[in-house]
């Protein structure tokens, strides 16, 4: 324990924060032993809540002092222990820096705290024509930083992109106490594109203290579309279809019958049953043009094969449609006591191959798994359904999940699309990568990270560091 | 290189794990269906949901958070120490993170149950022992006919113009923190009415038979709105019962973990409302239905059936006259108002659309929407006369979003609601009339005129 090891350390960040912006009592420290990744934990020795950029620089400059790992955390929702505390030491949890500070419309940008939730600065800009793009599914929740750190995605990532795709600039808090800016208001800075580098790097490169995120243009119009399929090959044709028309729609998701006969339970929506799969298409921009996108693509699925292509007629219709689709992961807690969300990449022609072998793999380790997920850019989400209590079956979706990753990778896609390495995904990296490639990374990490006490053992395998054997798959909810 | 815990399996039952626990003590979690922490998948959708957690940003200030805390306390990893007692103790029960929540996780089943069993696990500290909760909360709110003569000299004083007065010079700050907020809240008295007949008929045709459940404090510092209430329902065509015997519905003790008092007056209430008999019991304030709403599964055994079958005619006044399909209102009201979500509205009974349908209803009424109209304005049941400091954090962040909107009015359906917003927008100084839907939809049937 820290707190007793150091208690000059506690008392020296009390001076920096005050009382109330330091927790150091075990009781306080065990819910900051994981996020939302829950096979791994370990407390933190002490939660420090800093409220300005100096306070951060201040508190990274005693932890160096005192030789003590630290790691910043936003909101905890991340989903592959990111920030979880490995080796202990001092947690910088950034939910009070959540100030949205400048927002200029004419320039489309925003300046924003690390510890603003993501859908708190699109609230703030409602009415004003303008939101921030990035959408995960926990926007609700989630935080810009912890956007910034994961690089996160979400359905609307195929048309708008992902986090590093509206991140302008960022302050941040360097491994020994240093603040620095990198990028700006402004495009395009000359130098070294810094702020790419940090984006997606899990807090292990610098600590973000105030992001410059752009704003975008809300769209005019929309057009909806629920698609339903016989079978999952002509859906998954389907998207590529769509793809290779050129049509780039906003969100191309698709639900396999499992997630619907789940839904249909808890929300009555009106799917049919018996469909084997369902795509919900939207485009989006500027209201001339969208119908005959709409109906192209609706000629599109009825040639893959579509038994029947509905129409959200209205805004209320549309707001249902989505919100069935936010809502799948929570709805699979009714099909079983637990489950295990993986988040495999593969090229989009790939996917009815993918899902081929997932169903296959799936059957062979007699673990059912239901699909719901991005298929515009071929970002898969098979859910694996267990029961925790039971260790057999934990086992076996262990088994099931490897060899699924594994197929992502021969297919030459990725082991995870939005979620991240943390400590989940570590053990792939050398799957994924080769030696020299993981080499140049850990290089740059050392040089931002010399000592190895900004958040260690984290997304890069570490030489000499014992990896982290998985006890029991996780459950979760969202993605 | 440090050690990593691998997660517990979940073998065993709160009851088992209540063994582990300090011994000569039960465990608080001990009665909690454990099935109910597993649905918890730690996602922590929740979080922002929380008021405490938007304010304070400390996990074990968020529902997430609780429930680790409950978990772990039941599991026997953790003590049930000042610290834990304090976190649990700050949650004002609004139950938006079971709004927020994608796993469907009961946490109003976890939280009051836990609380219930805290306060009983540590006599010494037992609210019921607080003279507070003993003479103010339990001894007299509960009871519309102490309460009223409780107040009698406040509100002599108040007519007078002695109280605000007294406010103004500070001899308020004399008083302990908690009566001082108390006076704070009291509306301004206004004319006294009489009590409601036992009968209301229905005018024109009839469409339904209802019970009007007319409450405690409601009854005292809000019966200009049960009879308002009683008018609406007539004017809507239903026969408008008021049982004599009926009581309060037991919220104040079962939220401070007071469960026996609140149990009787259930059964209490069971009897005075002939369930079968009526089409509904209509309900004005949101934390009463709420209360009344959850009879069916609050105490197992002796009488639960019964309690269920009234619980199941409850009815908030807005769902019920959505339902039943709202009479025009006549009357124009000119008036700028935003409509504030009571959470024992909006979160535990998720009733959110319907008083906005009826209140479009009236002509002349622009409705603005307020931000952040879901997060719990500080009332929260008396966690405002108890916890006054988050309280007050609240109320000033909900006027904020109140300011913001532009409205001369505020709307919300909770008597606490009501309360708390009306006496910080007097702290700050503004003429800001906070009224229930009911008492507009009243006034366009009586085509009065828009004043307060």
């Amino acid at each position: 324990m820290i707190a007793q090891r150091f208690p000059e350390l506690v008392r020296e960040l009390q001076r920096v924060v005050g009382h109330d912006g330091v927790l150091a009592a075990q009781s306080e420290l065990v819910v900051y032993e994981c996020d939302g990744y829950v096979i791994d934990k370990n407390s933190p020795d002490v939660v420090v809540f800093p409220r300005t950029t100096e306070h951060v620089a201040q508190i990274v400059r005693l932890c160096n002092e005192h030789d003590v790992p630290f790691l910043p955390r936003g909101a905890g929702t991340s989903l592959a222990g990111g920030c979880l505390p490995v080796g202990g030491g001092v947690m910088i949890v950034l939910t009070r820096m959540k100030e949205i500070l400048e927002i200029h419309l004419h320039d489309r940008y925003a300046v924003v705290q690390p510890g603003v939730v993501n859908i708190h600065l699109t609230q703030k800009l409602k009415g004003s024509g303008y939101h921030y793009a990035p959408d995960p599914s926990s926007q609700g929740a989630c935080t810009i930083g912890g956007n910034f750190a994961t690089n996160s995605g979400g359905p609307h990532t195929l048309k708008y992109g992902v986090t590093v795709n509206h991140v302008l600039g960022v302050e941040a808090v360097l491994a020994d106490g240093s603040v620095v800016q990198f990028g700006g208001p402004a495009e395009d800075y000359p130098g070294l594109d810094l702020p790419g580098v940090l984006v997606g790097s899990e807090g292990t490169l610098a600590i973000a203290t105030r992001l410059w995120v752009r704003l975008t243009r809300d769209p005019q119009g929309y057009r909806t579309l629920l698609a339903v399929f016989d079978s999952v090959d002509d859906a998954t044709n389907a998207i590529s279809e769509v793809i290779a028309a050129g049509i780039v729609p906003a969100a191309l998701e698709m639900m396999d019958q499992g997630i619907l006969v789940a839904l249909e339970e808890a929300f009555h929506f009106g799917f049919p049953l018996d469909a084997e799969a369902i795509l919900l298409i939207e485009v989006d921009g500027l209201e001339a043009g969208l119908d005959a996108q709409r109906d192209e693509i609706i000629e599109l699925c009825q040639r893959s094969g579509a038994r029947e292509v509905r129409r959200a007629e209205t805004a209320a219709e549309r707001q249902k449609l989505w919100k069935a689709r936010k809502q799948a992961f929570g709805a699979v807690g009714r099909l079983s006591p637990s489950y295990c969300t993986q988040d495999g990449v593969v090229p989009r022609t790939k996917l009815p191959h993918m899902l081929r072998r997932i169903a296959e793999i799936g059957s062979r380790h007699d673990v059912r798994v239901v699909n719901v997920f991005h298929a515009g850019d071929g970002n898969l989400h098979p859910i694996l359904l267990f029961d925790e209590r039971d260790q057999a079956q934990v086992r076996r979706v262990l088994e099931a999940s490897e060899e699924i990753l594994d197929e992502c990778i021969a297919c030459g896609g990725s082991v995870t699309g939005e979620h991240g390495i943390g400590v989940e995904k570590l053990d792939f990296m050398p799957r994924l990568f080769a030696a020299e490639d993981l080499a140049a990374m850990d290089r740059l990490r050392i040089a931002f990270n010399p000592d190895g006490r900004l958040s260690p053992h984290k997304m890069l395998p570490t030489a000499g560091a014992c990896s982290i054997e998985q006890s029991s798959p996780q459950r979760r909810a969202a993605l | 290189m440090h050690e990593i815990t691998p997660l517990p399996t979940e073998t065993h039952t709160a009851a088992e794990a209540g063994q582990n626990a300090a011994p000569g003590r039960a465990n608080p979690g001990q009665g909690i269906d454990y099935e109910l922490f597993l649905d918890c998948v730690h996602c922590g959708l929740c979080t922002s949901a929380c008021p405490t957690y938007l304010e304070l940003g400390n996990e074990n200030d968020s529902p997430r958070g609780r429930i680790y805390l409950m978990r772990a306390v039941t599991d026997g990893r953790l003590e049930l120490g000042d610290e834990v007692r304090r976190h649990l103790e700050l949650c004002l029960d609004c139950r938006a993170c079971e709004t927020a929540c994608p796993s469907g996780v009961q946490y109003g089943k976890l939280i009051e149950p836990f609380r219930v069993a805290m306060e009983q696990s540590a006599p010494g500290k037992a609210k019921t022992d607080d003279w507070f909760h003993r003479l103010v909360l339990f001894g007299t709110f509960p009871y519309p006919g102490r309460l009223r003569a409780a107040l009698a000299p406040a509100r002599l004083a108040q007519r007078l113009g002695l109280l605000r007065a007294a406010e103004r010079i500070g001899l308020l700050k004399l008083l302990p923190a908690r009566l001082q907020q108390l006076v704070a809240m009291l509306p301004p008295a206004s004319k006294r009415q009489p009590r409601l007949p036992d009968f209301l008929p229905a005018m024109g045709s009839r469409r339904a038979r209802v019970a009007l459940f007319t409450g405690c404090v409601g009854d005292v510092m809000f019966r200009p709105t049960n009879w308002a209430t009683a008018r609406v329902l007539q004017q809507n065509g239903c026969d408008v019962l008021v049982p004599r015997a009926q009581q309060c519905c037991g919220a104040i003790h079962y939220h401070a973990g007071s469960s026996e008092p609140a149990l009787g007056m259930a059964d209490a209430n069971v009897a005075a409302f002939n369930a079968d008999d009526v089409d509904a019991v209509i309900v004005n304030v949101a934390g009463c239905g709420s209360m009344l709403k959850d009879y069916g599964h609050h105490w197992p055994g002796d009488g639960q059936p019964q309690r269920a079958g009234l619980a199941d005619k409850v009815r908030d006044v807005s769902e019920f006259l959505d339902e039943l399909g709202l009479v025009d209102p006549p009357g124009t009201i000119e008036l700028v108002a935003t409509y504030h979500d009571a959470c024992h509205l909006a979160h535990a009974q998720k009733v959110r659309e319907a008083p906005r349908r009826l209140l479009s209803k009236i002509p002349g009424l622009e409705l603005r929407e307020l931000g952040e109209s879901e997060v719990c304005c500080g009332a929260a049941g008396t966690y405002n006369l108890t916890e006054t400091e988050m309280a007050g954090r609240l109320a000033q962040r909900k006027m904020a979003n109140i300011r913001a909107t532009g409205a001369a009015a505020v709307v919300t359906a909770n008597a606490g609601c009501l309360l708390q917003i009306a006496r910080e927008a007097r702290a700050q100084g503004l003429d800001l009339p906070v009224v229930h839907p009911i008492d507009l939809l009243d006034k366009s049937y009586r085509r009065e005129a828009w004043n307060v």
